[in-house]
């Protein structure tokens, strides 16, 4: 007990004075929280319309507003001749072209059926996608303005109509804030409590100071519980940090229990301690042991489920998913922050991280000799 | 009991396909003791028999034994019972002395006021910078500062790893006679140096090249053996005289040796028709002496 209240002891006191470290543990959470969530929005905003109008009539000055007020459009200029507008999106400043025929509001009165011409720039597929589809929108609620000005519905519809109205169950707003913040956060852990340990136990070797300890009768898991206690307080303080600034600066107010995701913080940072401490066996260096956890990182976020979702992936992905620990406590933090869930939901989770860490630090263990 | 004995050592490293053998099957013991050095050129395989003997790594072949324990099946005990140095400087940076030192006793479930007297006289110089981080103080002192944690749990047995190389000639001095003094205190010492001046401050030593022991015996042994007489050539064109000396028949070695050249002959020397055979050569101001062996002269007969 002494042996590891002095390992302890040591390791917080290197922790306390390299201020490269408490930058990471401490601002790093801080700027990538406040960052991070504001970025990471997957409702397009600002497209860039540049419209050609042939008509100039009232009703094509009526669309024309109704699309720059519905505040996901930013409007160009007026374009006088579809090349011209073609200009703008080869420039990059527009990304979606609507052109207005000469005849649009004489063929929509007399006709009752006008034409409407979109190009879409599709470099950013994702933007081109959701802004052709808004514009679609707003235009068909253009055309139901129409005919509701023009003609006296009957009072039932000729036709039968499916009516749909949402309800979005958990996060009524859509608001991306609240999905994106726990997981962030999650990540964020993840790096403290894998990444850190590996680099503290690499830098050991690599200075040369575990043959010192080697040689003493300390025992082997009185050293690897020496390092994995401080990461894992460390993992738990950022989590707060976290946590707070999701509070007090997202307004996020946990639905579920905030005891249930550190209790299961405490056992998901056993299992990515576990993988810090096997990729410390492994590594030599502290570049190799950095660029193995920038590798991994960049895998578990992908296959996280944090920027995409993990249903929409293919089925042989899907397999690498599972064997992400991040995908775990990703989902548990969302379960409990936005729906409340309780251990009793998240006990699969609980046991599958649990068996991680178990695997894990088996593993590390094993892998890891006090001699070569 | 010996303190240490070592039993044909082999020890091979893969490097690359391609297999370095750093240990050709050592043998030999240390007394009680002693003080005993491990000296020979770098990659003559010293570090890799110290990290052997400390249970750091295993041998392929033969066996060794460090105060009667097996270093593979009794490693326990073994680190329990010695002290280690490395040759390169493996304390922690950040910590500051004194928490170094009372960092390594608790690891060795002792304290440093338990043991102070025997690290009393090494302490006594760092100890005006015991709050001070390890990392900045000086070569000397780091020295100093890590055999103390060496010594902190009284080790029967200690290894030193090259302890006085980078270290200026006044520190490397006072570092020997602390080592002197630790002896008197009835602690084995082992230490290697590739320093051959060095040599002659221990009990025995082993001379070591390539894996392969030269020669262990007292550093007055290895100068009796070293029967030739030996001169001492100096001149004004240093390097042309070396040249020009290895090109003679009758000169069986020649080495630079500081400001002069040590030479060997295969014939009993007369001195004048040697110097003017120099002269001829265009060699002014030519000094000869005939001179004593040393250590370092041993061991370059012993290498050829």
């Amino acid at each position: 007990m002494r042996i590891l209240r002095i390992l302890l002891e040591k390791e917080f006191r290197q922790i306390f004075r390299d201020p490269a470290i408490l930058r990471i543990i401490f601002m790093l959470p801080t700027v990538q929280l406040l960052l991070m969530p504001l970025a990471a929005d997957y409702e397009v905003k600002n497209i860039k319309i540049c419209v050609v109008d042939y008509d100039h009539s009232p009703y094509s000055h009526k669309l024309i507003n109704k699309i720059t007020a519905s505040g996901y459009f930013t409007l160009v200029d007026y374009a006088d001749s579809y090349d011209e507008a073609l200009g703008y999106i080869e420039q990059d400043e527009a990304d979606l072209v609507l052109q207005v025929p000469r005849s649009f509001e004489k063929d929509l009165v007399r006709e009752d059926e006008a034409k409407l011409f979109m190009a879409l720039n599709a470099i950013n597929g994702v933007k081109a996608n959701l802004g052709g589809a808004y514009l679609r929108s707003i235009i068909i609620d253009f055309n139901n303005d129409v005919r509701l000005e023009w003609m006296q519905l009957p009072r039932f519809n000729p036709q039968p109509i499916i009516s749909i109205s949402p309800i979005n169950w958990y996060n009524p707003l859509m608001n991306y804030q609240l999905f994106m913040v726990p997981g962030i956060l999650v990540i964020l852990v993840t790096l403290v409590g894998a990444f850190l340990s590996a680099l503290n136990i690499v830098k050991e070797k690599e200075i040369g100071t575990i043959e010192q300890i080697n040689v003493t009768p300390i025992k082997k898991y009185q050293f690897i519980l020496g390092k994995l206690i401080p990461f894992w307080v460390l993992g738990l303080i950022v989590l707060t940090i976290g946590l707070l600034i999701s509070r007090y600066v997202y307004g996020i107010i946990f639905v579920g229990s905030i005891t249930t995701v550190y209790f299961f913080a405490g056992v998901y940072l056993l299992a990515v301690l576990g993988l810090g401490l096997l990729v410390s066996t492994f590594a030599n260096t502290q570049q190799q042991a950095m660029l193995l956890s920038f590798f991994m990182m960049m895998i578990f976020i992908m296959l996280g489920g944090l920027y995409t979702s993990i249903d929409s992936m293919p089925d042989w992905v899907k397999t690498f998913t599972k064997i992400n620990p991040v995908t775990y406590f990703i989902e548990v933090t969302r379960m409990v922050i936005l729906k409340g869930s309780t251990l009793v939901d998240i006990r699969s989770h609980l046991i599958t991280v649990l068996g991680f860490a178990i695997v894990l630090n088996s593993l590390a263990v094993w892998n890891y000799k006090k001699r070569s | 009991m010996k303190a240490v004995s070592a039993n044909s050592i082999k020890k091979i490293f893969n490097v690359e396909k391609s297999t370095v053998t750093a240990l050709q099957g050592l043998s030999f013991d240390v007394e009680q003791g002693e003080l005993f050095g491990v000296i020979g050129p770098d990659g003559a395989g010293k570090t890799t028999l110290f990290r052997i003997l400390t249970t750091l790594m295993l041998a392929q072949e033969g066996s060794a034994q460090v105060d009667g324990f097996d270093v593979v099946k009794d490693f326990k005990e073994i680190r329990k019972r010695i002290g280690y140095m490395p040759g390169r400087f493996s304390l922690y940076q950040d910590l500051t002395v004194e928490e170094n030192l009372s960092f390594f006793a608790t690891l060795f479930n002792t304290s440093i006021s338990a043991n102070y007297d025997l690290v009393k006289d090494i302490y006594e110089h760092i100890e005006p910078f015991k709050y001070r981080r390890a990392g900045a103080l000086s070569g000397g002192m780091k020295q100093k500062l890590a055999l103390c944690c060496a010594l902190i749990h009284r080790p029967t047995v200690l290894f030193l790893d090259e302890p006085t190389t980078g270290v200026d000639a006044v520190s490397r001095q006072e570092f020997w006679e602390l080592l002197k003094n630790l002896q008197k205190q009835g602690i084995t010492i082992l230490v290697s140096t590739p320093y051959m001046d060095e040599a002659s401050l221990c009990n025995r030593v082993a001379l070591l090249q390539e894996g392969k022991l030269l020669d262990i015996d007292s550093p007055e042994g290895i100068i009796k053996k070293f029967k030739k007489p030996l001169w001492a050539i100096r001149s004004t064109k240093m390097f042309r005289l070396l040249q020009d000396l290895k090109k003679m028949d009758n000169v069986e070695s020649c080495f630079p040796f500081g400001q002069e050249h040590h030479v060997t002959f295969k014939e009993v020397l007369n001195i004048s028709s040697l110097e003017k055979e120099l002269t001829a050569l265009g060699h002014r101001d030519l000094k000869m002496n005939q001179i004593q062996a040393t250590i370092e002269d041993s061991f370059m007969e012993l290498m050829k």
